[in-house]
Formats: structure tokens, C-alpha cells, sequence
């Protein structure tokens, strides 16, 4: 597992802070916007996957039950606020429930696999048959295939007719982004954090020592359940559509590969596979030679086989290697110095 | 006499057709050290399990310090004051020695106690010199102390270890013998093994399993010169 120093995390937090400002003059914020969506949906399945060993075929229910939460209550409510907040509260609770279910009834991760996998198929099934008028939440139809146009998007809260959108709508999504990387940070460093990472290690050991496995996980999951759904909630405001395809397995399957390419076990892994990955499908999309699945399926068992750990801790790893290297090469007259002072401090 | 802590009542444990544990009638006082022995396939690592709550048994009832727990999850078990040890290490191996042995003693005290009560535990264990390194790169035998720590730092009545000397090197087990001694000062400790040697340097009540059930229980040096027991580790029907 890789962990980074509090020096690190503030560092970091400058220099994305830097990219914020940087990156909208090589790339159309419209689409930064939707890799920082993505990174966000990755983080949500990285901490679950890489931190507590709970891997959920089924990331893309929870994403997609953010985005349509969001839709139906901003439909019904006519502002953003409060459907943003219950669009990260109902997939957490869902999150929450299937939990409960599968991890009090102690599934083995193969089930956990299937299930979440079949949730996701359910709900995409759902999803699209819901053609009819009867499929109605308040004012708010849920339009089966076609989906749910003309919802209120994002605002400022307090006021429902400023619109956050544009160039202010991604800062808005990058300072989430930051927001749950630095909360996520905290989380697994935390009393609780460590207790789930612990259990993912061995799941018997923290049972023996006396903890609960199975709160810990389903409170885990929910987290996780959350996260994907405030992605989904900003999907949708990017978006301003709500369609069943957010529930798909491709969907799903393309978060599993973010993690592993980016690396699993990490934080900053899975927000560089989903940019690396969404920008390289955004740009396959844009010709038509060569078919965007097959490639980024190549990518996926290229770094399978050759960089199972991912890219963040094989990037990690260089860097290490070139600040030794580059300390190496120093002159002697510095370390010298650092001893005389260390063995100062112990005749002291 | 000191009080019953531990015991079993026509504890019995069934895989399909197969009797694991048969009728077993146990009884354990305060500050003893049993050891559980009997060949492969005599049922003590199943009785373990049983108590522990690692698995459900068919029929019977067990009853720590007079509460009826034979249906109770393994962490609840744990959580009355019971340190358990399996017989192959389990540890977390992406963590450190000392983060391995702070979960353990964050459970029963806060941050700062828990800080402390892991370094002496470490102390206890002796254990410094890889506090530091990662559970994963540790020799078998390290990694068995690695465990009693765990188990140590949340300061247990009762300690229950299945074989704790296994695949450990002679000097290994002297340490892991004495760390035992030391433990039961202040615990009482049900022991499962198989090593005689390390049984008489650390018994003096033993409990010999046999095809599920006990075939004899009394003082290490009867149990160790009676025929019966001989002749079923000689793999001889008594």
C-alpha cells in the first residue's frame, strides 16, 4: 500500500491547485470537466477496492443512481441543492443496504462480484423500461431509454437562477475533486480508515481481535456509494441528461480499469487512470481507424502484464529512484556536515 | 478452588456424516494453562474453533464466565477479554509490526493509550528490532511472535493459541515458551499442540483428544506415560 506524507498531500494540493488554473489552456474545460467527473467516480471505487478489498463490479449502479437522484429532485424541487445532497445521500444509502445484505450475510467476495454486477444489470433494465407515463416521481418522468432531459443543472445554492456552468462549473468540480482527495486522505489515515484497510489485508485477524467486519465494511461501501453518487450528481449537471447508459456494464467495467491502470491501493492512481484513460478515449472518439474499446482493452492487459501495480506507484517508484540517484551524485561535504550536526545533537 | 471461566456441555460438531468434536464436556478455571493435544484428526482444532466462535457447533452449549455464548460471532467472543491466536500466523502483511499490533490495542483504548500499550507490548514480546518492517517479509517465527502481540495488546483474561510453537525453529520456541510462561501470570490460556516437548516444558493439565472426544485428562507427566496415549499417537486403536 502506498502512503503519502502529510508534506506530500499539501504539495500535491498546491500543484492541483496550479493544474486548475494551467490546464483549461490546452484542454476544453468542458471535457476537463468530465475527466474531473470521471477521476471522481474512480476515487469512489478506489477507496472501496484499493483500501478495504471490497471489489464491486458494480461502481456504475451507485453513479447512476446519483445522477438520476439528482435529476428527479431538482425536477421536483426546482433548485440544485438539495437534490446535489440527496443525490450523494441515496446511493449512499443504497450503497449502505446492499451492503448490509451481502456482507452481514457473509457473502464471499466471488458472490459480492455477481451481486453487484446483477444490481447494476437490474437497475439498467429498469432504467430503460420506465417508457411510461406511469413511471413518474412527482413531476418527474422517468423516460425510459430516451432518458431525463430539462432538469434544473447546477447553481449557485441560495440563489436557483444563477447557474454554475461553463468555466466555473469545472473549478467547481476540480475543488470537489480536491475536497474528497484531502477527505479521503484523512479517512484512511483515521482510527476507522486504518481498521478497514486492515480488514481488506485479513479480514480473520481483525475479526479475532474483536471488531466487527461487517459494520466496517458496510459503512465502507457506503462511503464509496456516496462518492460515486456525487460524481453522478455532477455527471448529470454536466450532462443536462440522465440517460440509462449510466448504469451500463461498460460503464462499470471502464471504472475497474481506470483503478487498475492507474493502481490500485493508492489515492492518486485511480484519478490518473480515469484522466489518462477519458482523455484517450475522448480523443479516439474523435476518429473512426481504430475502434476506442479495442485499444483501451490493449492498454488494460499491457499494464495486467507488465505494470500490475499501475501507473501512480510505478511513477512513485522513478521518482524515488531519481532523487536517490540525484543525492547520490551530491558532494560529500554536505552529508558530512548533517553528521558533524547529528552527532553534535548526541554529545549534547 | 478458583472459578470456572470456560465450559463446554455436549459440545458436538458435525461436517455432513463426519463427527469433528463428540459430546465434549470441558471445564477451565481461573489462571490455568491447558493443553489440548491428541493426533491429526482428533477434533482439538475443531474444538478451538468452536469456542472461538470460528465455527457454529451442531449441538451443545459453551459458557464463558457463566454466559452462554455458542452461537456468538467470533468478535464478540473476542470482545469479552479473549485473545485468540490461530495455528497458521494471521496477520495483516501489507502493514507494519506496529501497525498489526495498534489495531489490536486501539480497540480497547484510545489513541494515546493505544500508542502506548503497543510499545510495551512490543517490549514484552521483544520484538523492537522489527517494529518497523512490514509483517510480509518476516520469517515464520517472527511472524508467530508478531501474532501473540497482537493478541497481547488487548490485554486478555484468557488467551487460546493453536499451536503457537508450529514450524518454528529451536531457538524460537524457547522465546515463544518463556513469552507463554510470562503470559499466563496474568491469563489463563487454552493451548493446542502437538510438539510433546514443548507441551511438557509449558503443561501441567492436559487434555487428550481422540477421535473427536476426550480420551483422558489429568497432569502432563500421567498423561504423557499412559498407554493409551502412546498408543494413539503411535496411531494404535485404544
Amino acid at each position: 500500500m502506498q502512503s503519502i506524507s502529510q508534506k506530500r498531500l499539501v504539495s500535491g494540493v498546491i500543484l492541483a491547485l496550479l493544474a486548475m488554473y494551467i490546464l483549461p489552456n490546452f484542454i476544453e474545460y468542458s471535457t476537463l470537466s468530465l475527466l474531473i467527473i470521471y477521476a471522481i467516480l474512480a476515487l469512489s471505487l478506489g477507496l472501496i477496492w484499493g483500501f478495504g478489498g471490497i471489489l464491486c463490479f458494480g461502481q456504475a449502479a451507485f453513479f447512476g443512481l446519483g445522477a438520476y437522484s439528482y435529476a428527479v429532485f431538482a425536477v421536483n424541487i426546482g433548485e440544485s441543492s438539495i437534490p446535489f445532497i440527496l443525490a450523494i445521500l441515496t446511493p449512499a444509502l443504497f450503497a449502505l443496504i446492499l451492503g448490509a445484505i451481502m456482507f452481514y450475510g457473509k457473502l464471499s467476495d466471488v458472490y459480492l462480484g455477481v451481486i453487484t454486477l446483477v444490481v447494476t444489470l437490474i437497475l439498467f433494465r429498469f432504467a430503460n423500461s420506465t417508457a411510461g407515463p406511469e413511471y413518474a416521481i412527482g413531476k418527474a418522468r422517468l423516460g425510459g431509454f430516451n432518458g431525463m432531459p430539462n432538469f434544473h443543472t447546477l447553481n449557485v445554492p441560495g440563489m436557483p437562477d444563477v447557474y454554475i456552468w461553463d468555466l466555473d462549473f469545472y473549478y467547481v468540480c476540480f475543488i470537489l475533486l480536491i475536497i474528497c482527495f484531502i477527505s479521503l486522505y484523512f479517512l484512511i489515515k483515521s482510527s476507522f480508515g486504518r481498521i478497514c484497510i486492515a480488514i481488506g489485508q485479513n479480514e480473520q485477524r481483525i475479526e479475532l481481535i474483536g471488531y466487527d467486519v461487517r459494520k466496517y465494511k458496510t459503512i465502507f461501501f457506503g462511503i464509496g456509494g456516496g462518492l460515486a453518487g456525487l460524481a453522478g450528481a455532477l455527471y448529470a449537471s454536466w450532462a443536462e441528461i440522465v440517460t440509462p447508459g449510466l448504469f451500463s456494464l461498460s460503464q462499470s467495467a471502464e471504472i475497474i480499469i481506470w483503478c487498475i491502470v492507474g493502481g490500485v491501493g493508492t489515492l492518486s492512481g485511480p484519478i490518473l487512470g480515469a484522466v489518462i484513460l477519458g482523455l484517450l478515449k475522448y480523443y479516439l472518439g474523435q476518429q473512426s481507424l481504430v475502434d476506442n474499446n479495442l485499444v483501451i482493452g490493449s492498454i488494460l492487459v499491457l499494464f495486467v502484464l507488465f505494470l500490475p501495480n499501475g501507473l501512480s506507484p510505478a511513477l512513485a517508484n522513478l521518482w524515488v529512484k531519481i532523487t536517490v540517484k540525484t543525492k547520490s551524485r551530491r558532494p560529500n561535504t554536505r552529508r558530512k556536515k548533517v553528521s558533524r550536526a547529528v552527532r553534535g545533537i548526541h554529545n549534547e | 478452588m478458583s472459578n470456572i471461566i470456560l465450559e463446554t456441555h455436549n459440545l458436538s460438531m458435525k461436517f455432513g456424516g463426519v463427527v469433528a468434536v463428540d459430546n465434549v464436556d470441558f471445564t477451565l478455571r481461573e489462571n490455568e494453562l491447558r493443553c489440548l493435544i491428541g493426533p491429526n484428526g482428533a477434533g482439538k482444532s475443531t474444538f478451538f474453533k468452536c469456542i472461538t466462535g470460528l465455527h457454529k457447533p451442531s449441538s451443545g452449549n459453551i459458557y464463558i464466565q457463566g454466559e452462554e455464548t455458542t452461537h456468538w460471532h467470533t468478535h464478540e467472543i473476542s470482545h469479552l477479554g479473549i485473545g485468540i491466536k490461530t495455528q497458521v500466523p494471521n496477520v495483516m502483511d501489507g502493514l507494519s509490526v506496529w501497525e498489526n499490533i495498534w489495531l489490536s490495542a486501539r480497540r480497547y483504548n484510545d489513541v494515546k493509550n493505544a500508542n502506548r500499550r503497543v510499545d510495551s507490548v512490543i517490549e514484552r514480546i521483544k520484538i523492537g528490532d522489527i517494529a518497523k518492517r512490514l509483517v510480509g517479509e518476516l520469517a515464520h517465527g517472527q511472524r508467530q511472535r508478531v501474532e501473540l502481540a497482537i493478541v497481547l495488546a488487548a490485554d486478555p483474561w484468557l488467551v487460546i493459541l493453536d499451536e503457537p510453537a508450529a514450524g518454528m525453529t529451536g531457538v524460537d520456541v524457547e522465546i515463544m515458551i518463556d513469552i507463554i510462561k510470562e503470559i499466563n501470570r496474568h491469563a489463563a490460556m487454552i493451548i493446542v499442540e502437538h510438539d510433546m516437548q514443548f507441551i511438557k516444558s509449558i503443561a501441567d493439565q492436559v487434555t487428550v483428544f481422540y477421535q473427536g472426544s476426550i480420551l483422558m485428562e489429568d497432569n502432563v507427566d500421567i498423561v504423557l506415560a499412559d498407554q493409551r496415549v502412546r498408543d494413539v499417537y503411535l496411531g494404535r486403536k485404544v
